[in-house]
């Protein structure tokens, strides 16, 4: 048998996923603890085996490939000179090479800046500012501050190009990294050099410094932080390969524990007649609502919703639905436990993908001119988007998936915000986003039939589930 | 700053949408060596600041042809100051005069709102690059602008 194995080094989790390569299928899951505080080789242990309790005797795995976001994730500040321009663009880049962003500043940082940026401790900073030939003494006023300063951390340069060799020389050893400028013109957004730079570092050397390659003899290569696996195999499935159509257009949706990730695929273009504003956003985008999280952040959720609301769309009281709250927050381990339960955590998980898709698609506004009115687009027209692919464990262990992710859909209360009019819904019950971003590395055909054959088709709402109409 | 092309942004200010002439006068602009940052229609002020903060640019063309200019361009050299570009050079221009105001009253009212030139209907954008040319010159002599 031609397989892989799949690992991903988690903040809880060691999670394994043992693929048939040949047969593009999944051969089984594994789980143990992350135990990257103290020898992450025991975790992996446990894991291995659990998936051989699951499914037998392991074959042969022809590639042992991991992504990781153990021991905090991949930690990110951004550091840019105006906040909507090249700060932007620096948080872009950021979120599509998976990192945690932790902190994001603009313009001349000042000696609080500085001792907060500390404070944060981030695994790697990526300095930006001014356009190529453009403004060059911020950055540089930047880069002379984050040298004299306390930072430990590595800085990716990706700022005006006229000013990195003065860049380097301030920041000396500081400096691991010089990229093309994120934004090399004015409303030009150039990110995937400044992505492809850190997930470098990020192999080189934060797989080390975060202890993970403590477990080398078990795997081949830590490729991304984990995030970026689903975005790279969320870009594969749309894309698709010589010969074999992808999915097209496409968003992902994964609401999880702590943040609700959206990722989507598109070039998001105004319709006609309409005028784009402001900075354009990147084709393969991800976002994070670091705010809605199911139980790290359920709190928030019911704040962003309102409790009312969601003790609504639950069939419960609000003092029931208060309850049920508190008592999420103060067990984040803890599932469902009977009916009420259950249709609370389904209740949080709308609203969590609501807003979190509300706010990575763009918006239009009606703007009255002397000539008559016109349509303003802000950020990705995502109405045309062919696919909604949901993820994560909120929805895979749903009894009423298809309900969670309709929320993903267009509203015609709401009809300035672009979301997606009609897509089909897909559900990704054994995570092969994940392992096709993993595998598209190595075995790209592969990976990509792996990914189009296991997605499963969320059908029509069933009598009991409450959804509403795109 | 010899053999270095200054940057220049220009854009039609407000909620207006009559780009023609401010694409003329961008490519004129581009033709006389100048780099320009061209945001187009419908560009609120402070999207004309942050442009030129982020390219460094040395001058604001700022259009306005649909008779609210007065309105969008109140407090324009305001956001330059605040944004640490006190020494840019503004130009307005486009039809600026509105109802029965004769056009020097109506340019006293920009260049008070902090504008160095406001050029009436009908402008060349020959004279503009020439206003430019004049205005640079008198900065490296340490003027804040050409006398004519």
């Amino acid at each position: 048998m031609n397989a892989a194995l799949l690992i991903d080094f988690g903040s809880t989790y060691t999670k394994l996923r043992a693929v048939d390569l040949g047969e593009r299928r999944v051969i089984g899951a594994g789980q143990g603890p992350s135990t990257v505080t103290s020898d992450i080789l025991l975790g992996m242990k446990a894991a291995l085996a659990d998936l051989e309790r699951r499914c037998g005797a392991l074959p042969h795995f022809r590639y042992r490939l991991a992504s990781s976001s153990a021991a905090g994730g991949l930690r990110m500040v951004t550091v840019g000179l105006v906040r909507e321009l090249t700060a932007e663009a620096a948080r872009q880049a950021a979120l599509g090479a998976g990192a945690r962003l932790v902190g994001t500043f603009a313009y001349r940082l000042t000696p609080a800046d500085l001792e907060r940026i500390a404070q944060l401790r981030p695994d790697i900073l990526l300095l930006a500012g001014g356009t190529d030939g453009g403004n060059a003494a911020v950055v540089l006023h930047n880069a002379a501050a984050l040298a004299a300063g306390a930072l430990e951390c590595p800085v990716v340069y990706a700022g005006n190009r006229e000013a990195a060799d003065e860049a380097r020389a301030l920041l000396g050893e500081k400096l691991i990294a010089c990229t093309e400028n994120v934004m090399p013109e004015f409303n030009v957004l150039n990110i995937e050099p400044a992505r492809a730079a850190i997930r470098r570092v990020f192999i080189d050397r934060i797989v080390h410094a975060k202890g993970i390659d403590r477990a080398a003899a078990e795997f081949d290569a830590v490729l991304m932080p984990t995030p970026a696996a689903v975005l790279e195999g969320a870009r594969l499935l749309a894309d698709g390969l010589p010969g074999t159509r992808g999915l097209g257009d496409l968003l992902v949706v994964d609401p999880g524990g702590a943040t609700t990730d959206v990722h989507s695929v598109a070039a998001g273009e105004p319709a006609a007649g309409v005028v784009r504003q402001g900075l354009p956003e990147p084709r393969v985008k991800r976002t994070v609502e670091g705010d809605l999280g199911m139980r790290h952040n359920a709190a928030a959720i019911a704040s962003a919703a309102g409790l009312d609301a969601i003790a609504r769309d639950a069939g419960l009281d609000p003092e029931r639905a208060g309850a049920l709250l508190a008592e999420v927050s103060a067990d984040i381990g803890r599932l469902p436990a009977n009916a009420e339960e259950t249709a609370f955590d389904q209740a949080l998980a709308r609203a969590a993908v609501r807003i979190a898709v509300e706010r990575h698609c763009g918006r239009t506004e009606i703007v009255y001119t002397a000539t008559g009115p016109v349509t303003v687009q802000h950020g990705k027209d995502l109405t045309r988007v062919a696919t909604v692919i949901g993820t994560g464990g909120a929805l895979v262990a749903s009894a009423a998936p298809r309900a969670v992710l309709a929320m993903a859909l267009a509203d015609p209360a709401n009809p300035f915000a672009l979301r997606p009019r009609a897509p089909r819904l897909l559900l990704d019950r054994e995570y092969v986003l994940y392992a096709c971003g993993l595998l598209q590395s190595v075995e790209p055909q592969a990976a990509l039939e792996l990914a189009l054959g296991n997605l499963s088709e969320l059908d029509q709402d069933t009598a009991h589930e409450r959804t509403r109409h795109a | 700053m010899p053999g270095r092309a200054r940057t220049i942004v220009t854009g039609v200010i407000g909620s207006d949408t009559h780009i023609v002439g401010n694409r003329i006068l961008a490519m004129a602009l581009e033709k006389a060596g100048y780099r320009v940052v061209a945001l187009g229609a419908l560009t609120p002020a402070a999207d004309f600041v942050r442009a030129a903060v982020e390219t460094r640019a040395e001058a604001i063309l700022v259009s306005s042809l649909y008779g609210q200019g007065e309105l969008d361009c109140r407090g324009f050299r305001d956001l330059c100051v605040e944004a640490g570009l006190e020494d840019i050079l503004l130009y307005v221009g486009g039809n600026l005069v509105v109802g029965k105001r004769s056009w020097e009253e109506t340019a006293q009212t920009y260049l008070e709102m902090g504008f160095d030139r406001v050029a009436p209907p009908g402008m060349r954008s020959d004279t503009v690059i020439e206003w430019l040319e004049r205005d640079f010159a008198a900065r490296e002599r340490g003027l804040r602008r050409a006398e004519t």
